[in-house]
């Protein structure tokens, strides 16, 4: 072996030994925990079954996955919306303001999440400022439940992924030549316009990276729906939470939780590949 | 041509709205109403009863030991990994790049659930171990990105100069490379003990008996109506801090 390749083998090995103890191999092992059975005191049983794959058809699960997916597509939808002119605006500010407005959208993202959901539980709580707001401009009564509906899972989702949403796609507008706008208006395109054909299609990797984040984040939910949201509200991630804490099935929470598992890494996967093809 | 004025209203609303509630939280540990729907007075009686909650001072030691030994590990980690990504091109480093960027992307419940099945496997009681071992996970792949920038704009030329000068590859890094690195490095450590002190996704899923970190804490505080305003002035408390950490990162990203 020559000795710059046993310098790199040496210099990698720490980082890359604890990556594959403590994040290649636990993925793997909630995937095969997918093949095992749960014994009676919560543990795992010996031997391979199908039986918890089997579980998955159970029909409790269909709608709580067309939940997840819906709620994490209209998150992403809202987020994208949000964060377009707002990408937009950021890029076009001198650079003193847009390190200003960059701080501005990191810092509350910094702070801590379960005190932002907490800020947000208390907010539209029924003796909450948003209530009172709300009937002093008659568009609530006192009969108005702001909390735990699904409208209020849908809302502080978006508040908690839209920073994921506005640093990607303010990334790429940065980059963006905002000549081509000047260029669209002179032939004749109007503001609309020029956003829409010129803007959005110029930004398009920061837009798939951005969609693709905050869909992915928003998979894996739990603690949101768990604290603003109903009982009719749960998703992918309270199941895996219940099967794992409340009815102790290990088991099952892995075949779900590997289930989720593979998805996402096929979305960041293909992510990835899209990202490489496009700068070779 | 006239610009339009919409992005930059959209943008002040947003700013108003990812804001606002923090607002409102802070200034509501402040208020004597219990709910915060109006103003009441001000007080500091929420303030003085959090002093007096031992169990909250116990979770913040708990979660100070933890992010300190897990900043230092995942600190030393993250540097050697962004350091063998920078200098090395080969498959090696294609797959180190894949597993030190996948923690970033995937959604912390798998991280949680994954560590969870391991420490079940292995026979390893959840605790201090399993919360250090799963803290210094999430946060070498941030300080490896934080490195990781400051090492593009980085003369490795420096490296040579000092080589021909007679230092030995130990000296040239120790006292080239790594002082001029350093801003880097601190403020790569100072993400991740923000990460640290933060995180509620994966603690919950790896901690055992006696490692209620701060924001399990606060979880668990919000289920009982008696201690809601405590938690305003808790939160105001980690806010400030919060701000104070990230506002020190900014600081030493922005110094070249």
């Amino acid at each position: 072996m020559s000795n710059p390749r046993r310098q790199e083998i040496r210099a990698t090995l720490p980082s890359l030994g604890w990556l594959v103890l403590f994040f290649a191999l636990p993925c793997l092992i909630t995937l095969t925990l997918a093949f095992r059975a749960n014994d009676l005191r919560g543990g795992v049983a010996d031997g391979w079954t199908l039986e918890t794959v089997k579980l998955l058809a159970d029909p409790v699960y269909l709608p709580v996955v067309w939940r997840t997916l819906s709620m994490g597509l209209v998150t992403t939808f809202a987020c994208l919306l949000l964060a377009l002119p707002m990408a937009w605006h950021m890029a076009r500010c001198t650079p003193g303001w847009r390190n200003f407005l960059l701080m501005l959208v990191v810092l509350p993202f910094l702070s801590n999440f379960i005190i932002r959901i907490f800020a947000w539980r208390s907010l539209l709580h029924p003796d909450g400022p948003v209530k009172h707001l709300l009937i002093w401009l008659h568009l609530a009564d006192e009969s108005t439940l702001l909390l735990n509906n699904s409208g209020a899972v849908l809302l502080v989702m978006i508040y908690t992924q839209l920073p994921f949403a506005i640093l990607p796609l303010y990334a790429a507008a940065e980059k963006f030549d905002f000549h081509l706008i000047d260029a669209a208006r002179d032939l004749g395109a109007t503001g609309w316009q020029a956003f829409l054909r010129v803007f959005v299609p110029g930004v398009r990797q920061g837009l798939l990276s951005a969609a693709v984040i905050v869909f992915v984040c928003t998979l894996g939910q739990y603690v949101i729906p768990q604290f603003v949201g109903g009982t009719g509200d749960e998703m992918l991630g309270n199941k895996i939470v219940q099967r794992a804490f409340t009815d102790r099935h290990l088991p099952l929470a892995s075949a779900l939780s590997g289930a989720l598992l593979l998805f996402v890494m096929v979305l960041v996967l293909l992510m990835s590949w899209r990202e490489r093809r496009s700068r070779a | 041509m006239k610009r339009s004025r919409i992005p930059a209203l959209i943008t002040a609303l947003v700013l108003v709205f990812l804001h606002a509630p923090l607002v409102v939280l802070v200034v509501n540990s402040f208020n004597e109403s219990r709910f915060g729907g109006e103003w009441e007075g001000f007080t500091m009686k929420w303030y003085d009863r959090l002093w007096a909650a031992d169990e909250v001072w116990e979770s913040l030691l708990v979660t100070l030991k933890i992010a300190v030994s897990a900043t230092v590990a995942a600190t030393i980690l993250g540097t050697l990994a962004a350091l063998a990504l920078h200098r090395c091109r080969s498959w090696l480093q294609t797959v180190h790049h894949t597993l030190i960027t996948l923690p970033l992307a995937l959604p912390d419940l798998l991280m949680g659930m994954s560590l969870l099945a391991l420490f079940v496997a292995l026979g390893v009681e959840t605790g201090v171990l399993t919360l250090w071992i799963a803290h210094t996970t999430f946060c070498m792949s941030y300080v490896a990105m934080v490195v990781l920038a400051r090492l593009q704009d980085f003369d490795f030329t420096l490296l040579d100069a000092a080589r021909d000068l007679g230092a030995s590859p130990w000296q040239a890094t120790r006292r080239v490379l790594l002082p001029l690195l350093m801003p880097g490095i601190l403020a790569g450590a100072l993400l991740a003990f923000t990460l640290s002190i933060d995180d509620y996704v994966i603690t919950f899923f790896v901690s055992g008996p006696g490692t209620t970190t701060l924001p399990l804490r606060v979880a668990s505080m919000m289920k009982t109506s008696r201690s809601l305003p405590m938690i305003n002035a808790l939160s105001t408390l980690m806010i400030a801090g919060t701000f104070i950490l990230a506002a020190l990162s900014f600081r030493l990203q922005r110094k070249a």
